[in-house]
């Protein structure tokens, strides 16, 4: 088991955000998190990060408790992509995905092969190397999005937590990176609110509601008419082809 | 493909500008030392360093050569030393509170060393220059750790630290202005106004040798953290995902600045504006990359700080203009240039 959250709570003063959550994500899976806003989403990537520390339960990844775990070692193995960054510096996009390297390098060492190899191959990635000398401030907004993802590429981490990477993408760079995302080796958690890339792309879902989770499953299983409804308060039409593998959730008017 | 990558977009060769930037700061402090109400031959400027350092033997007037070594000299490396030392602070602090507009004071360090400078000078606590060093460096420390405590150990995040910060300078402006008003005399203000608009006139070997601990240590320790403060760029949370230990880096950098400029106000003042614009000026040099831009501030600071002492004693003869209010006539000028040339391009 790659990842393991088990009873998972966290709140701020009285009120509980995130609560008795426990999830398992096998190596190389990814898994898709869905919800309303508010509906702790974000929250719950941060306690799995290791951002936040949950009030209660254990998160483990590999085998070790992340608590346990000094910072600088869990970021060579875990990345996090945040739902939006934002910097007053003017730095260029090789800057920034250069940063990725942060927890492989101590604090003299000189730029390594394996570094450079990193962030060209994540750059390349992304679709992004032709402009890596750009300033980052003058990126489109999907193309930011994107040179964060190289940067968590860079890190190469072997669990990767994306909060919306596809906010701001084009439909082809939400396939492509959605893709990408699925067919690394790496364990992945996203949280998305295309229901039917989510269904396109994950290996399971967990549909969270108010800090807890609704129900988890395969896409097939979990993303019915009737929980599209209790959920998310929207008539939809499931449609699925035989094999299981294509559906396709039309919304209603 | 290797160099591609390894080199920022600031193309500017980083060894070239390193012994450019030497070069210029060995002239300045040449110049600082020669010239003055007294103009000493540059050559004999030389021949008395070298003298003291007992590398020649040359026969000078004595008092020239006490001129350049006792007096101006030693001035001229405090002056070199404290610009460093402020702008290592303000490039540190830009980076830590995420914000264009900190500088060394932002933690509330001068006004507390002015209020430590103020009770000694007004109440007479102590006496001598050493007790108003003291009195302003205690201050400074005292100062620091309200800020310290408002902001919870500097855990809450920039605005919250710079909120705390305000609230500190506001506290200890006002606790300053309480005491000149109570118990001062026009003279002791006179004092006080003049010593907090910086002045170099006092500072001799001793200074000189403090300083030559805590900068260089100082600017060591920031380039040890170098590639965590880069991490910094994305935020605090952003920080942490690279790995750094956010609070911890936090609360040492804190530290080190306030100890250099608790060191640097309590000998020469709180000179305003290097620590706001240098930092400004090196990362338009030289990118906003730590590993370059702290040595690169740094050594912009001494030689703004030391050409800043030369324009204060040569503008008007006979008189020397306090520190801080060259700073800022010739600061603001160039800032001006490099706000506009650095503008966003529409
Ligand atoms: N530090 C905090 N203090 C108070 N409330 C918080 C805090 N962090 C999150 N919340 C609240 O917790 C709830 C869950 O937030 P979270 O960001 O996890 O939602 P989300 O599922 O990611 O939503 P979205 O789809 O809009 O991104 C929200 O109602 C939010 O207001
Ligand atoms: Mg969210």
């Amino acid at each position: 088991m790659s990842i393991l959250a088990e009873n998972l709570t966290w709140g701020v003063r009285r009120r509980t955000i995130v609560s008795g959550i426990s999830i398992s994500v096998e190596r190389g899976e990814t898994l898709g998190l869905v919800g309303p806003n508010g509906s702790g989403k974000s929250s719950l990537l941060r306690l799995l990060a290791g951002l936040k520390r949950p009030g209660a339960g254990t998160v483990t990844i590999n085998g070790r408790d992340i608590a346990q775990v000094p910072r600088k070692a869990l970021s060579r193995e875990v990345a996090f992509v945040q739902q939006s960054a934002a910097t007053e510096t003017s730095v260029t996009v090789l800057d920034v995905v250069r940063l990725g390297r942060t927890p492989h390098r101590s604090a003299l060492a000189g730029w390594s092969a394996r570094d450079e190899s990193a962030v060209v191959k994540a750059l390349e990635r992304v679709d992004m190397w032709g402009r890596r000398q750009q300033s980052w401030q003058t990126l489109s907004g999907g193309e930011r999005q994107r040179v964060h993802i190289a940067r968590a590429l860079a890190q190469t981490p072997q669990v990767m937590f994306l909060d919306e990477p596809t906010n701001h993408l084009d439909i082809h760079h939400q396939i492509e990176i959605l893709r990408m995302v699925r067919d690394l080796d790496q364990t992945s958690v996203v949280a998305l609110h295309d229901l039917n890339l989510a269904a396109m792309f994950c290996d399971k879902i967990v549909v969270l509601q108010s800090g807890s989770v609704f129900a988890s499953g395969t896409p097939e299983d979990v993303l019915t008419e009737t929980l599209l409804k209790s959920v998310f308060k929207v008539t939809a039409d499931v449609t699925r082809t035989a094999a299981g593998a294509d559906m396709h959730i039309r919304f209603m008017p | 493909m290797m160099s591609s990558v390894a080199s920022t977009s600031q193309g500017v060769r980083l060894p070239l500008l390193m012994v450019g930037s030497l070069v210029a700061l060995a002239v300045a402090i040449a110049t600082a030392t020669a010239i003055g109400d007294y103009t000493i031959g540059l050559g004999t400027v030389v021949l008395s360093i070298t003298n003291e350092l007992g590398l020649t033997g040359a026969e000078l007037s004595p008092i020239e050569q006490s001129v350049v070594w006792d007096l101006r000299l030693s001035r001229a490396l405090v002056a070199a030393l404290a610009g460093a030392g402020l702008a290592l602070s303000g490039t540190i602090l830009q980076a830590l509170l995420r914000n264009a507009l900190a500088e060394p004071f932002v933690l509330g360090v001068s006004a507390g060393a002015s209020t430590g400078a103020v009770c000694v000078i007004v109440l007479g606590i102590g006496a001598g220059s050493n007790a108003l060093s003291f009195g302003a460096f205690a201050g400074a420390f005292a100062a620091f750790g309200v800020v310290a405590l408002l902001s919870n150990g500097a855990t809450t995040g920039p605005s919250h630290t710079i909120l705390a910060g305000v609230a500190a300078s506001q506290l200890f402006s006002s606790l300053t202005s309480y005491i000149v008003t109570t118990s001062g005399n026009a003279e002791q203000v006179r004092n006080v106004m003049f010593w907090l608009l910086g002045s170099f006139g006092g500072v001799r070997w001793p200074d000189f040798q403090l300083l030559l601990i805590i900068v260089p240590l100082g600017l060591a320790v920031c380039m040890y953290l170098g590639r965590a403060l880069d991490a910094f760029t994305f935020g605090d949370e952003d920080a942490a995902a690279l790995g750094v230990p956010v609070g911890r880096i936090r609360i040492v950098l804190f530290a080190v600045t306030a100890m250099m400029t608790a060191a640097i106000v309590s000998m020469i003042g709180a000179v305003g504006f290097v620590g706001l614009v240098v930092p400004h000026a090196a990362r338009y040099v030289v990118g906003p990359m730590h590993m370059r831009l702290l040595p690169a501030s740094a050594i912009v600071g001494a030689v703004f700080m030391v050409t800043a002492d030369i324009v204060s004693r040569v503008i008007v003869s006979q008189q020397t203009i306090p520190i801080g209010v060259v700073t800022a006539l010739v600061g603001v000028p160039f800032f001006a240039v490099i706000l506009y040339r650095a503008r966003p391009q529409a």
